[in-house]
């Protein structure tokens, strides 16, 4: 099992979830967050007095899915995700020990 | 308030005196109201000044305290908008008790007497010859929410760090005065209106008064902590445009008000009014689109601000085309004034108080003496119709309001910080002012 956590831009979201949802993975968590990469930030100007915005609003997904799924899941984001525009996110992909669903006590491939 | 009314009143005080002299008689008196019968209280006069009235107020509450409130950071937006508020209930008390009187009623030169103290003597049916054909009652009201709006205006230089009592300490100070006493001078009698100086609806008593008033805060309170360095972006944008838009229609009840009366010049103020407006708000978005890339938000709004601000003095006195030349001026003006002066000469005017209205209240004096058209009005004759005394007159004007404002303000401020203090400590400052000082917050 892996935890596929990727940072995207926050109108991306609802196509992401269609393209995931479309190869029955059913179930991620969104986090609203700020920061930066190479975008870096803006710069905020309100009457002459100019602000750099270094944090600027991304949403970021997590979702557990089987080890076999990750690659198609992966690109499926990429797809969904990418505009080509410097500012598109990152994809974090990390192993995931144990999980339990908490209605039934199912757990791992089954809590998923 | 029209210029008829220094005249009128030195007629109705020229029968008098005939009337003293010949001693009382019957038959003089007789003839002295049979030359200038009484003037009658007219209902549509009366109808137009009680919606001005409530338009100006309208000014304040909520429209400064809503463009001054989004401007702030939100930590501060309560606290803004308490400011205009607190104001508008205290400036009505006082106006009541004595600011009035010291403003209207006679008196000397400088200051109004004490005859309308508590407002004894203004009854039902009372009218003063500055403005006749209303109730004292309505004019009185009218007034006051001119007092009301001039000090809320200050409140936009000291913005994020004045202590809420030492608000209220200097407000009510400097209402007493400094605003009484210079409504005085031009509108009530005093010697600034005696000398000819044209203000029709309060460029200098109102706008170059509260800039003014502002930049001394800002002088003598210091920057805020962080600033140049912190993020200070206004918080909510779309409450200034509210804001700023129940200015511009308040601002009708502002000028075209300030004729008393409801016929040709009130329509002329505004039409004058709408123009000069929208022709700052254009002026200060293209200059801003031109040197910055975009043409922001608050630039129109401010833009806005300015040109209303600079057509009160004129908006009884120019035609169109001369409003329109003072509305660019305004808005290219008021960019400068917000955008460079400030940070050349580095106060911090956190709102923009003296930017706006100050620069942009001068601006106005000064062409109000370049545009005024005897056709406009008969009262004011400009450089523009051969008159160039005028403008030397104006700027006496703004020269007499900036000094004495500038050194009472200062000696109210310097006793207030000497007995309670004016400023927040550096931890209630960084923690805001909605909590430290009102103990709310908004989520």
């Amino acid at each position: 099992m892996k935890i596929v956590m990727a940072i995207i831009k926050p109108f991306k979201l609802d196509e992401v979830r269609d393209a995931l949802t479309s190869l029955g993975i059913h179930g991620l968590t969104v986090t609203e967050v700020r920061g930066y990469g190479r975008q870096k930030g803006h710069t905020e100007i309100y009457r002459g007095a100019e602000y750099a915005v270094s944090f600027l609003p991304k949403v970021k997904i997590e979702v557990a899915i089987p080890s076999d799924q990750v690659e198609r899941a992966v690109s499926a984001i990429v797809g969904a995700a990418k505009t080509g525009q410097i500012g598109d996110g990152k994809i974090f992909v990390t192993p995931l020990e144990h999980a339990v669903r908490i209605r039934t006590g199912e757990a791992d491939a089954d809590a998923l | 308030m029209t210029f008829a009314h220094p005249v009128r009143a030195g007629l109705i005080g020229a029968v008098v005196g005939i009337a003293v002299a010949a001693g009382f008689a019957d038959v003089a008196l007789a003839q002295a109201a049979a030359a200038a019968p009484p003037p009658k209280i007219d209902s549509g006069d009366t109808a137009w000044m009680l919606t001005s009235t409530a338009l100006v107020l309208m000014m304040t509450i909520p429209g400064l305290a809503l463009f001054y409130g989004g401007m702030v950071r939100k930590k501060n937006v309560l606290a803004t908008v308490m400011q205009s508020f607190a104001i508008t209930c205290l400036m009505t008390i006082l106006w009541m008790v004595i600011g009035y009187s010291w403003a209207f009623s006679e008196g000397n030169s400088f200051l109004g007497g004490a005859s309308r103290f508590m407002l004894m003597g203004m009854g039902v049916d009372s009218t003063v010859s500055a403005a006749a054909t209303i109730p004292e009652s309505v004019f009185m009201c009218f007034q006051m929410t001119f007092a009301i709006i001039t000090p809320a205006l200050i409140c936009g230089a000291f913005a994020d760090r004045m202590k809420f009592s030492a608000m209220m300490w200097f407000m009510g100070l400097w209402s007493l005065l400094v605003y009484s006493p210079i409504a005085h001078w031009v509108w009530g009698g005093g010697f600034l209106g005696g000398l000819g100086v044209l203000d029709f609806a309060g460029g200098t008593v109102v706008h170059i008064n509260a800039g003014v008033a502002g930049l001394v805060c800002a002088l003598v309170l210091g920057k805020r902590k962080g600033y140049g360095t912190e993020n200070m972006a206004p918080h909510n944008l779309v409450l200034t445009v509210i804001g700023a838009a129940l200015l511009w229609v308040g601002w009708f009840g502002f000028n075209a008000g300030s004729a008393v009366s409801a016929g040709g010049q009130a329509g002329m103020a505004m039409a004058v009014t709408q123009i000069a407006t929208a022709a700052a708000a254009l002026a200060w978005m293209f200059v801003e689109w031109a040197l910055r890339g975009k043409p922001s938000v608050l630039g129109i709004c401010s833009g806005a601000v300015a040109g209303l601000v600079a057509i009160t003095p004129a908006s009884g006195f120019v035609d169109p085309t001369g409003a329109l030349a003072i509305g660019i001026v305004a808005g290219i003006g008021c960019y400068w004034g917000a955008t460079s002066l400030k940070h050349m000469m580095g106060y911090d005017d956190s709102l923009d108080a003296f930017g706006v209205h100050g620069v942009g209240g001068i601006i106005g004096a000064i062409l109000t003496g370049v545009f005024a058209r005897t056709a406009i009005n008969k009262a004011g004759t400009g450089l523009i119709d051969g008159n160039a005394h005028q403008v030397v007159v104006q700027i006496y004007g703004v020269l007499a309001t900036v000094v004495y404002d500038a050194i009472v303000t200062l000696i109210i401020l310097l006793v207030i910080k000497a007995v309670i203090g004016l400023r927040v400590s550096e931890e209630q400052e960084r923690e805001g002012l909605d909590i430290t000082q009102h103990g709310e917050v908004v989520q």
